[in-house]
């Protein structure tokens, strides 16, 4: 166990955690955000570069700090590490300049996008971004396209993190989607417009951390916030079918995985609870699921704007934290 | 007790002489009063035939807006919905198909677009939070009806005709935000 200081607060983690791991243990305000890294799909992270964060001292043996901004998802914990996020400005100015990057070929179509109110390029851009913008040049533009028959790929919006690529990898036997060109010109394709037709690859959209890969059955149906999102589960032969189900009425309008405080897909008995296809698409009937209630969203989220009330307050710890 | 807005006034019941016990003066000053009024301008006017002017940021009736190629501003991104406090507006979005590119901006559109006039209560809300310039109060008034359904606004009534078009110019949420 080696201990670190993460914005003042002492924890210790196991050797090896990676910085922004060690801040998820703490949680709060102090966890440096995360446009690329995603817990669940090895070998992600890296490189968005929001996650940067200052390390005013190595380790208890060489307490020197590391002259640049280090990246918390790759960079692994030392014991006696003492680490600013919050508490920098190097990090706020350094962060702001990646959002504004991130965002210099970012559309900006949010009320045409899908993924608007869950968007963590929206968040990231409220929390850390510039009002204006300076970029003045042509943005690099893609026309929409169809990747198989049930996902929508808006490369305009792409940040290039590389998740879904992963996704494909790892949870699918066979690869068929990648990133093409290099630099300015690189872009999410699968090569000779080949389908996707794997079981699980419609897990590509819930990775995406902006509205570039969509679900296409849900394509301009309704907006995230006009609808209930309900925990829900089915009994499905290929996976696990635990599930969030996004009502409006009494109608199915999506289907995505359960999502925690990261947006990452939650882990249920002991393995992630990935999609499946059938579950994810084609599972749009009431009667085919099993619906346990509603999913607890922060309250700050545009999503419980809904009208949407909580079971009971006291069990949002985000409720209760702001009304000490 | 003392009153605190000394403006307390008490009453008295003194007897009343003969020349008030008539009435008479009382009458007659009270009578003038009303006489004098006949000769000034009336507060009212002869509302359709004559109108009154607006406040450049009066709030009455929507109008969808459309862009200088008539094209229709709204994509139905819900903000407005989302921003009525009376739930007031309810929509529906379309994706545009090739070739409609002369009806809609965007690649999404209002297929339906619905506004109850009974439940809106002219706030401003929705103009001030939508991103597309789209929807604006302005200073027509709503028209009464018998009926309720009647005032369900639908797109016919709110999207303005390309050839009579209606003027925000003086809206305080024009022109203030990029559009893209």
């Amino acid at each position: 166990m080696v201990k670190v200081t993460i914005d003042g607060i002492e924890i210790e983690v196991e050797e090896g955690t990676t910085i922004l791991n060690a801040a998820r243990q703490v949680g709060g305000d102090i966890v440096p955000p995360a446009m690329c890294y995603y817990s669940k799909l090895e070998g992600s992270g890296g490189k968005c570069r929001t996650c940067l964060v200052e390390v005013a001292a190595g380790s208890e043996r060489d307490p020197r700090p590391m002259p640049k901004l280090m990246v918390s998802c790759s960079t692994q914990v030392q014991h006696g590490m003492v680490v600013k996020n919050l508490t920098s400005d190097r990090v706020k100015e350094a962060r702001a300049g990646v959002t504004e990057f991130l965002l210099a070929n970012h559309p900006l179509d949010c009320p045409v996008c899908d993924q608007a109110g869950e968007c963590h390029l929206q968040d990231l851009g409220f929390e850390n971004g510039k009002e204006g913008t300076r970029f003045e040049e042509d943005k690099r533009t893609f026309a929409p396209r169809d990747i198989g028959d049930k996902i929508k790929l808006h490369m305009n919006r792409c940040i290039l993190c590389y998740r879904c690529v992963y996704t494909a990898n790892q949870l699918t036997n066979k690869r068929v989607h990648g990133v093409l060109n290099r630099g300015d010109h690189a872009e999410i394709s699968t090569y000779i417009e080949k389908a996707l037709d794997n079981e699980f690859i419609g897990n590509v959209i819930d990775v995406c951390p902006v509205g570039a890969l969509t679900d296409k059955t849900f394509r301009f149906k309704s907006r995230v916030w006009f609808l209930k999102p309900m925990n829900a589960h089915r009994d499905c032969p290929t996976c696990q079918g635990i599930a969030t189900v996004w009502m409006f009425g009494n109608e199915i309008q999506r289907v995505t995985g359960r999502k925690d405080a990261y947006g990452e897909i939650e882990t249920h008995n002991g393995k992630t609870a990935w999609l499946c296809n059938t579950c994810r698409f084609e599972s749009k009937d009431v009667a085919q699921w099993t619906i346990e209630g509603p999913r607890v969203i922060n309250r700050h989220s545009v999503i419980s704007q809904g009208h949407y009330v909580l079971k009971n307050p006291l069990e949002d710890k985000n409720t209760v934290k702001n009304l000490k | 007790m003392e009153s605190l807005s000394n403006r307390k006034k008490v009453v008295s019941d003194k007897k009343m002489t003969f020349v008030e016990s008539l009435y008479l003066p009382a009458i007659f000053s009270g009578m003038s009063k009303s006489f004098k009024h006949m000769f000034n301008k009336p507060a009212t006017v002869r509302y359709p035939e004559q109108e009154r002017e607006f406040a450049p940021v009066y709030r009455g009736m929507h109008v969808l807006k459309r862009d200088e190629q008539g094209r229709e501003n709204c994509t139905a991104c819900g903000l407005c919905a989302v921003a009525c406090p009376a739930e007031a507006i309810t929509m529906k979005a379309a994706e545009r198909e090739p070739g409609e590119e002369h009806l809609y901006r965007e690649e999404k559109y209002a297929e339906t677009y619905e506004i109850n006039m009974l439940r809106c209560i002219f706030c401003g809300l929705c103009e001030e939070a939508c991103p597309k310039e789209a929807v604006f109060l302005t200073d027509r008034i709503v028209p009464t009806n018998f009926e309720r359904q009647p005032f369900v606004y639908g797109k016919d009534k709110l999207v303005e005709p390309v050839d009579k078009r209606v003027d925000i110019t003086n809206r305080q949420h024009t022109g203030k935000r990029g559009n893209k």
